[in-house]
């Protein structure tokens, strides 16, 4: 019984990790997306921030300098891309598309010639990351039946980031439910002209939603790249940026919900990884390449509305064009 | 801006639009290659002579022609159905299973006819994947924009899944298939030259090239001189105007999104049985994303998208050879020039226009008032 207790929160406490990167690029995403401002370059601005958190700590030394330039590459590539989309009403497929690219070429050349280790970041010294935080008392707690594992593995033992991602969760559900900003940015997203009409700038308040975007797919990259590994790798977001796009259909474009689907997409990961070769009673073995593709099915059922009905905000994807 | 569009000739639209957006991209590359130490002028002098310089290089970049031909052909159909296909990657990934599976299984037969098999292979695993995000919007209403993005991840899992499982020979760890017989390949083109007695450079081009253009004309004719372009052109520009013409914009767009795939998966005749002549994991290497670009350089017309895929094909060659003279550079480096002109002539596409406009208005004033 201990056993499966221990098995339990071994395979949710690697879940919550795996699933920090996903909830900050799905709530990224959920402001950018409700402002109309589709974003499948999620990847890329990850992409670029791990880069930038791994060599800017590597440099100084410091993982809140690495933090730092990670939020400041993420804005950059959301501030390019709200450029093309908002001011030039460029096509925001397109343009996602081309900061993936970029970022996936541009940290792989600079990550190379700088530090000539093939592309990856040198390896960061304890003192350059973000380390597990070990909460009070969780040592003497850790052999209590239940509470231990719940308190010691999950609740304790997690670094700074890991409890960031969490309290971002309600902060956006406030942001966007109750206050005027929020109210703004989901009218914003389905109805601009109304906005426009009310003499509030669409413009201004769809940059303000690409900001955020980027400043929160910066915690996703530095996450990764200065918390969960000592390094930048080459292409080490692997296709988290379009995982997070999932969940955030998956959660309706909803925060709470949001937070639901991540861990759910985390959780598939974690199981992925522990039941390789592992035979089921009746299905036998499964193959873990097909755990891995069960988000994009579920999000493609989910998006089909065979469960449910996933709705995107009305005037996504649409540039506004002021009336003359 | 709106207005803007009248006031420029269509050659201008046409031309000098995507030379300025592609200059300017080069541009910002140029400024990389000096942050990290290199002369650009140093550099574009061998990406220009790995591409073009000698006959080996001519052929590599044609080969890799070939695949962003095909990929941009694939992006463009769909496109004049007004529809965003950027699941090429996907769809041509099923597409080398298709060939695969004919040269693995059915090289007893003559070669012409396994060519044709093969082709019909590719075209139809290609269709086939496009078709479930293509009937998903058509029937179901979920964007293919979205479903063809999820399917390329799909595609990715199913594709290791068969190679790792099922298609790798028993006892082999390396996650490919068998290597097919040498009657179940296309043949090179520096072999039917020399059959000819012409003798050119020995590389991987192969007959897919040719195969690329007769698709590049079928393109055009179906586009622009039938009944079904004309449908699809028509839904693509206002689908309520087709539906009062009685069209099907649903079936419409089953259909586009079809070809697409079947177009695509012409890249994985190219690499698969032209080239690699065997399946391999993750051999279409982002060709399927660059075709997006291809597409829009080239204003979805064949000639324009072959010009655009010379474009992409010759930096890809290029840039193979500037990775290996210069140690400091990577191929990375030609992956975000690739990038940027994505971004340039894809998303930035009218940035350029007002200056142009403003130009164009003080050039043509004067031959008015002469006329």
């Amino acid at each position: 019984m201990a056993d499966v207790v221990a098995l339990i929160a071994l395979i949710i406490d690697s879940a919550i990790r795996l699933s920090v990167p996903l909830l900050f690029a799905c709530l990224a995403g959920l402001y950018s997306e409700r402002s109309s401002i589709f974003d499948i370059g999620l990847e890329g601005k990850m992409l670029g921030a791990a880069f930038a958190a791994g060599a800017i700590a590597a440099i100084t030394g410091s993982a809140w300098m690495g933090l730092l330039a990670a939020i400041a590459a993420s804005s950059a590539l959301a501030l390019l891309h709200g450029f093309a989309c908002i001011t030039h009403r460029g096509n925001q497929i397109v343009s996602g598309v081309a900061i993936n690219i970029i970022a996936a070429g541009l940290t792989a050349q600079l990550g190379a010639s700088w530090f000539s280790q093939g592309g990856q970041t040198p390896s960061l010294p304890n003192t350059a990351r973000f380390l597990p935080l070990e909460w009070p008392g969780a040592e003497a707690l850790a052999g209590v039946p239940l509470i231990g594992a719940v308190y010691s593995e999950l609740l304790s033992g997690h670094n700074i980031l890991v409890y960031l991602a969490a309290a971002t969760v309600p902060l956006t559900w406030w942001v966007l439910y109750r206050t005027r900003f929020g109210l703004r940015l989901r009218a914003v997203g389905e109805n601009p002209a109304a906005v426009d009409t009310a003499g509030i700038s669409v413009t201004w308040l769809r940059y303000r939603a690409v900001i955020c975007c980027g400043v929160l797919c910066g915690f996703a990259g530095a996450y990764l790249s200065i918390a969960q590994s000592a390094s930048f790798i080459k292409d080490m977001t692997a296709g988290k940026g379009f995982i997070a796009l999932a969940a955030l259909i998956f959660a309706k474009w909803r925060p709470v919900q949001a937070l639901g689907a991540c861990f759910l997409f985390g959780l598939l990961d974690a199981v992925a990884i522990r039941l390789q070769g592992v035979a089921f009673p009746l299905i036998g073995d499964v193959p873990v390449q097909f755990v891995q593709a069960v988000p994009y099915i579920l999000t493609v059922v989910l998006l089909a509305g065979f469960v449910g009905r996933a709705i995107p905000p009305k005037a996504g994807g649409v540039p506004y064009v002021k009336e003359r | 801006m709106t207005g803007s569009h009248e006031q420029l000739p269509p050659w201008a639209t046409a031309v000098v639009l995507p030379l300025l957006n592609v200059a300017a991209a080069l541009a910002v590359s140029g400024v990389v290659v000096w942050l990290i130490g290199e002369s650009p002028l140093e550099v574009v002098s061998l990406l220009l002579w790995g591409a073009f310089g000698w006959g080996e290089g001519v052929g590599y970049t044609l080969f890799y022609t070939t695949n962003f031909i095909f990929t941009g052909l694939a992006f463009g159909i769909a496109f004049h159905a007004g529809l965003f296909n950027i699941g090429a990657e996907g769809q041509a990934y099923l597409g080398g299973l298709g060939v695969a599976l004919a040269c693995l299984y059915l090289d007893f037969l003559p070669l012409p006819i396994l060519i044709v098999v093969a082709i019909a292979a590719s075209a139809a695993f290609g269709a086939g994947w496009a078709f479930i995000p293509a009937w998903l919007q058509a029937r179901r209403g979920s964007h293919v924009v979205i479903t063809t993005i999820m399917f390329n991840f799909i595609a990715a899992s199913l594709m290791v899944y068969l190679l790792v499982n099922v298609l790798a020979p028993a006892g082999s760890m390396q996650p490919e298939s068998e290597t097919f017989s040498d009657h179940a390949r296309l043949p090179f083109l520096h072999d039917i030259a020399a059959a000819l007695g012409v003798q050119i450079a020995t590389s991987p081009l192969n007959l897919s090239f040719v195969w690329a253009l007769i698709c590049c004309v079928g393109f055009w004719v179906l586009i622009w001189r039938t009944r079904l372009g004309y449908a699809l052109r028509t839904a693509g520009i206002n689908p309520a105007a087709a539906v009062y013409a009685g069209m099907s914009p649903g079936r419409l767009t089953i259909i586009a999104m079809m070809l697409s795939g079947a177009l695509a998966s012409g890249m994985a005749l190219n690499e698969i049985m032209g080239s690699q002549h065997r399946l391999i994991l993750e051999f279409t290497a982002g060709y399927g994303f660059v075709g997006i670009a291809v597409a829009l350089m080239g204003r979805s017309h064949p000639a324009g998208i072959v010009l655009a895929a010379l474009l992409f094909g010759a930096l890809y060659q290029g840039g193979a050879e500037l990775a290996f003279e210069k140690p400091q550079i990577t191929r990375d480096m030609v992956v975000m020039i690739q990038g940027l002109i994505i971004f340039f002539a894809g998303a930035m596409e009218h940035f350029f226009r007002p200056q142009l406009v403003r130009l164009f208005s003080l050039m043509p004033s004067t031959s008015r008032q002469e006329a």
